[in-house]
């Protein structure tokens, strides 16, 4: 067994003091002169703004930070009265991205993972991963395939995996982020009866403070590195509310500014699908029988499920994908003499027709600066310098990235990705805009500048197809919604 | 994709430890890369034609996993035939094509060569799991369990490459750069991957950190990789295959090693 300072599977206690970390890349130091003991099955939500040191503190936690080469660290960290590097397994952490946490093919070997690191007997180990899963109401067989399990499935694999190995302490690193609304739910309750079952300590990262206000005892604020509030949660919360709000967290009782209803009505329809059937992988078509329509000054929110094929109908719509069935057609408007369907048009025609905003910001980057990224589109049309400077420079400034105009696109925090993807696509005035997911994983800042600019852009006469299971979304943009059903839940 | 399909798979070689597969396909390998001859080469061939029955595979599934094989191996004996070592009567001479004897003699050899070595090893791995493979090799062979099991967790993550490199694909037609440029936008999405593949990567190797990967303690093994009698026995029968096929070869007095005096 492994040498811990208290027993495995008992509450831990966490004792920080002192402590602060400086990344071995970075001249400041990310967290300095942090103190903060948390007792023995307390709930702690721990809240502060992007960039606020935040989940390095919860990774500290876990003793995931790495060795000297990866930074360097002063003050003291115990867990269970213990370091953390050498208490493996008192505490389990659960990450954001549920596709990076999982390591093995089957569901059962995945969940016994961390019971054989840690050295657990094999017969100990199978009734251990039995009672994982059924703790966090993962109910399917063993030897199923973790790449078939939905993104909610996942987390809870992740949370089962953890869990197996008994620890004090569970550390949840903004767990439901990547989650549709149904899979929020359901980890959080299954974190719930987890704790309930087993008296674990817990700390949880998170920008929506709603999901985990009904299970925590107490909420701590890290601003500029420090811890700048400690307390019950209607009292912290109630004192720093406002403020938190204002950097980018997701208070209850506070929505962020949400734009006015269009000023213009739907204007003529930009593009019509009928008996559409949509496929990624061709031959495997995951939604079909489709018929809707694209209309300038509207926009239309695709809605439903993980797994319902919104992302595919919305790469179909853009012209990226081939219908599987069925057909797109562009207006005679729309298509400009471009023939009538988008997949037949070059990339180039594309451009200033429809532009897409894909999920992973990573996927659509091309270049090695803000600038250069927002060129791009304006170059492949053959625009003229000083126009394609002018429309550069007006986007940079509209979507507040300016000063980060000769910064790395990879280098930008989630938000500034995004917003520079947007930018990016709108740097040829494309009539219809798709966009997939754009609000996931947002902090509250951001949401509200997107939300605005998508209505601007509504009211300036264009067409948005926006995919989201964001219901805020919906009703600020006051789209009208085309609900994808799905053929599993 | 063999290896990323993790289907389970029923009949008598299925179960067998992929070690032992890994055993057996090499040892039926082995001395027919040390010789070029049609006799050693053709006894195996038949002799694995009776193995092929008891893999477990369906005759459609079969040719789906070997035809590559079967493409390879005329492609390859055609060139033997063509540019191979002249000896005896010379039937061909048309720039430095020459068809001889000789060339004709080490293309078929090598046609069955290629057949005899590639075949086991494709039908024999078609059954095996990468997760069992990966307890075999570090329970039965006792390869560092660091390097195995991060090579398997590496693995999992090929499938997540193939949605990835799609996504680049549609990006860029949407970025308007898929026109033109094939090759060069090919090198740009190559980085995009790799990129992405180290971001992946970087965050699997917290997540199996975080789950006591590494730990200082003795590690443990969920799954047991047996190695009993029906390895032995497939084993025996790879070094059988071997033997008769070295045998035949002498005895017919074809055997001709290459690393030997000529």
């Amino acid at each position: 067994m492994p040498s811990v300072g208290s027993h495995p599977g008992t509450p831990a206690g966490i004792e920080i003091r002192g402590w602060g970390w400086r990344h071995a890349s970075r001249k400041a130091w990310a967290l300095a002169d942090v103190d903060l003991v948390i007792d023995p099955g307390e709930r702690v939500l721990l809240l502060g703004a992007s960039g606020s040191g935040k989940s390095t503190l919860l990774h500290g936690i876990a003793g995931v930070l790495g060795g000297d080469e990866e930074g360097e660290a002063t003050g003291t960290l115990l867990v269970g009265g213990a370091p953390p590097t050498s208490a493996r397994g008192r505490v389990g952490l659960v990450l954001q991205d549920p596709d990076s946490q999982v390591i093995l093919a089957r569901v059962g070997d995945d969940v016994a993972f961390g019971c054989e690191n840690l050295g657990v007997p094999r017969d100990e180990i199978w009734p251990r991963v039995g009672e994982a899963l059924d703790a966090v109401g993962l109910d399917v067989p063993l030897d199923r395939p973790t790449k078939a399990l939905s993104g909610g499935q996942k987390q809870r694999l992740a949370l089962a995996g953890a869990l197996a190995m008994r620890p004090g302490a569970l550390l949840l690193d903004e767990p439901t982020a990547n989650l549709d609304p149904d899979g929020v739910a359901d980890v959080r309750d299954a974190v719930g009866r987890v704790l309930d079952a087993t008296g674990a300590t817990l700390v949880v990262v998170e920008h929506h403070v709603d999901v985990w206000l009904p299970l925590v005892t107490r909420v701590v604020v890290i601003a500029g590195g420090r811890v700048v509030a400690d307390g019950a949660p209607d009292v912290v919360l109630g004192a720093h509310g406002a403020a938190l709000a204002a950097e980018g967290v997701w208070v209850p009782g506070i929505a962020p500014a949400v734009p006015g209803p269009p000023r213009i009505a739907p204007g003529e329809v930009l593009l019509e699908a009928a008996g559409l059937a949509v496929s990624r992988v061709r031959g495997e078509s995951v939604a079909s029988g489709l018929t809707l329509d694209v209309r300038a000054g509207e926009a239309l929110a695709v809605t439903g499920p993980n797994g319902a094929g919104k992302s595919t109908l919305g790469l179909t719509l853009a012209g990226l994908l081939r219908p599987a069935g069925g057909t797109v057609a562009a207006s005679a408007a729309l298509a400009d003499g471009a023939a009538s369907a988008p997949i037949a048009w070059t990339s180039k025609q594309l451009l200033t027709r429809i532009g897409t905003v894909f999920q992973e910001p990573e996927h659509q980057l091309l270049t090695r600066s803000v600038r250069e990224e927002l060129e791009v589109g304006p170059r492949a049309l053959g625009l003229p310098q000083a126009q394609t400077h002018a429309r550069v420079d007006e986007l940079l400034e509209r979507l507040r990235l300016s000063a980060l105009a000769r910064a790395n696109p990879y280098t930008l925090s989630g938000g500034e990705k995004r917003r520079l993807t947007v930018a990016a696509a709108l740097a040829t005035a494309p009539r219809v805009l798709v966009l997939d997911e754009p609000t996931f994983g947002q902090d509250a800042r951001t949401w509200a500048e997107l939300v605005a600019l998508l209505a601007r852009l509504r009211d300036d006469g264009n067409a948005l197809v926006v995919i989201t299971h964001d219901a805020r979304v919906v009703s600020a943009l006051h789209a009208r919604t085309f609900a994808l059903t799905g053929a599993r839940s | 994709m063999t290896l990323l399909d993790s289907r389970a798979r029923t009949g008598v070689v299925a179960r067998i430890n992929p070690v032992a597969k890994l055993l057996a396909s090499a040892l039926i390998a082995l001395p027919l890369i040390l010789t070029l001859d049609t006799v050693s080469a053709a006894v195996a061939l038949a002799l694995e034609c009776v193995l092929f029955l008891f893999a477990g595979l369906t005759w459609r599934e079969f040719w789906l996993r070997t035809w590559p094989v079967w493409i390879a191996a005329p492609l390859t004996a055609l060139t033997i035939l063509l540019y191979g070592e002249v000896s005896g009567e010379i039937y061909l001479d048309w720039f430095v094509v020459r068809v001889s004897d000789g060339s004709i003699a080490l293309a078929a050899a090598t046609f069955l060569r290629v057949l005899a070595v590639a075949l086991p090893s494709v039908v024999l791995f078609v059954t095996v799991d990468p997760t069992d493979l990966a307890d075999g090799l570090a329970q039965v062979l006792h390869l560092p369990a660091r390097f195995v099991l991060g090579a398997l967790a590496g693995l999992r993550m090929v499938g997540l490459f193939l949605d990835d490199w799609r996504a680049l694909e549609l990006a860029r037609r949407a970025r308007g750069v898929a026109d033109r440029g094939r090759v060069r936008r090919f090198v740009g999405m190559a980085f995009a991957l790799l990129v992405l593949s180290i971001r992946r990567g970087s965050k699997l190797a917290t997540a199996m950190e975080a789950r006591g990967f590494g730990a200082a303690t003795t590690r443990t093994w969920a799954r047991a990789s047996r190695f009993g009698w029906r390895e032995w026995v497939l084993v025996g029968v790879g070094a059988a295959i071997s033997a008769v096929a070295v045998a035949a070869a002498v005895w017919a007095g074809t055997w001709n090693f290459i690393l030997g005096p000529r």
